[in-house]
């Protein structure tokens, strides 16, 4: 491996995007590596043999797995530039907790909106949208969730506004209309760098999606 | 201003075991407070209102929630007896593989302790193939905090008790001493802590409420 820094990945994973915004923040120089996950690299296999899963960080041929362990890893080895958590011990839990609570939630939430139908959507349609308000209200009126400056628990959400034109095309529904304020968020968000370019067309998504429908025979 | 701690936990709860355990490892001073999860207090509901569950560490009136995230609380506010490796890489191992028992191997034991027949026949494998990957994480150690207990030790802790009292309600034993001589062994030395050996929740206890959860759960199933 010729970079210090690589990372395993798949273009559509909202985890993969976290680490791709926390390398971006940090300005750190990497090897990005498309993984296809039906056919698997042997590299990929010996750095999570575990999971078998992206996102993985590779810092100094050491993998560094799961998109919110190795996020929290970056910003302690990077710690000088443009710190995702705070300093406080209570702010960081926190964060940690709000973090965690996407983590519980959305993605789960999520695919139930574009992967089924009938009853089973609209209980994933209904469990989603609460769980972005409750995330709306955690935001309140700050800018980020870690207040005047972007961080944790912005990294760990905003990957999904990509996904969010799957969500409501599949689910015939409106995110803008039930969390205005979320989304407003998510816009400001994409304003930076480091999201924009970490973050796929919210259209490629949705044919990818589309993909995995016809796939696995879920249209 | 000294500082004032209080944990609200169940008397069972093995997420909240581990809030206590860290406390009492860095020698810090706090109040219980017990709570009944059918009758859960104002001030629980308060404190969570998101997920209206214990454990939940209020430190100086503000709450902490989510075992794991509280340990990682307790380890930056009390520096007493270090919980973490100071290594970043170090410490993104030892969060992987305490995640990785809340993720996988609570949700495959559960998998087995609430089901039964041809689901909880399948659902055997799942939980050996789990604690296997565990137990390597032992190779060449005492603890999975080295010589002393560290954060994963107490992220893993509950199995050291929880793990006989699930075979005795289910009958199927699943941490024999021949597959898992590190388990079995790091459960003797864990539980032989004296931080971990005050704290147990009384055995025959458990055994009757596991066994009242695993019933009912049965029964719910059967109406289905």
């Amino acid at each position: 491996m010729a970079k210090s820094v690589v990372l395993l990945d798949c273009w559509p994973s909202m985890f993969g995007m976290r680490v791709r915004i926390a390398l971006a923040e940090k300005g750190i120089d990497y090897e990005y590596r498309e993984e296809d996950l039906r056919n698997k690299s042997p590299l990929l296999l010996k750095m999570n043999p575990v999971h078998k899963k992206v996102p993985v960080l590779i810092h100094d041929n050491k993998p560094v797995c799961e998109s919110l362990i190795a996020v929290r890893y970056i910003d302690a080895v990077w710690k000088n530039k443009f710190p995702l958590l705070p300093s406080d011990p209570y702010q960081r839990a926190q964060a940690e907790f709000w973090a965690d609570f996407v983590d519980k939630k959305i993605f789960d939430s999520g695919r139930k909106v574009w992967a089924s139908k009938g009853e089973d959507q609209e209980a994933g349609k209904k469990e989603f949208v609460e769980c972005l308000k409750v995330l709306e209200g955690e935001l309140g009126d700050k800018p980020y969730f870690g207040g005047e400056a972007f961080g944790f628990v912005d990294v760990a959400l905003v990957p999904f506004y990509s996904w969010f034109y799957a969500y409501e095309t599949c689910g015939k529904f409106s995110i803008e209309a039930e969390c205005p304020k979320l989304i407003a968020w998510a816009k400001r968000c994409m304003e930076k760098e480091s999201v924009a370019k970490s973050l796929p067309d919210q259209h490629k998504v949705y044919d990818f999606v589309l993909m995995l429908k016809q796939k696995f025979g879920l249209d | 201003m000294a500082d004032v701690v209080k944990v609200f936990r169940t008397w069972s709860s093995p997420f909240a075991l581990r809030v206590i355990w860290a406390l009492q490892l860095k020698g810090v001073e706090y109040e219980t407070i017990f709570e009944d999860i059918t009758n859960k207090s104002p001030l629980l509901l308060q404190y969570n209102p998101t997920y209206k569950q214990v454990p939940v560490l209020v430190h100086n009136g503000k709450p902490i929630l989510e075992s794991l995230v509280i340990l990682e609380y307790i380890e930056e506010t009390w520096k007493e007896n270090p919980l973490l490796p100071e290594d970043p890489y170090e410490r993104a191992t030892t969060r992987f593989w305490a995640k990785f028992g809340d993720d996988k191997l609570v949700p495959s034991v559960r998998g087995v302790l609430m089901t039964q027949g041809k689901e909880q026949e399948e659902g055997i494998p799942v939980v050996i193939e789990t604690l296997k990957l565990i137990e390597e994480q032992l190779k060449g150690k005492k603890f999975f905090g080295g010589e002393t207990i560290g954060f994963l030790d107490i992220a893993l802790g509950w199995t050291a008790n929880l793990m006989c009292v699930f075979e005795e309600v289910t009958g199927i034993k699943f941490l024999d001493a021949e597959t898992f001589p590190l388990l079995s062994a790091w459960i003797e030395n864990f539980s032989d802590v004296s931080v971990i050996k005050q704290n147990w929740p009384p055995r025959d206890k458990l055994v009757l409420k596991f066994q009242a959860a695993r019933e009912k759960c049965l029964a719910e199933a059967a109406t289905k």
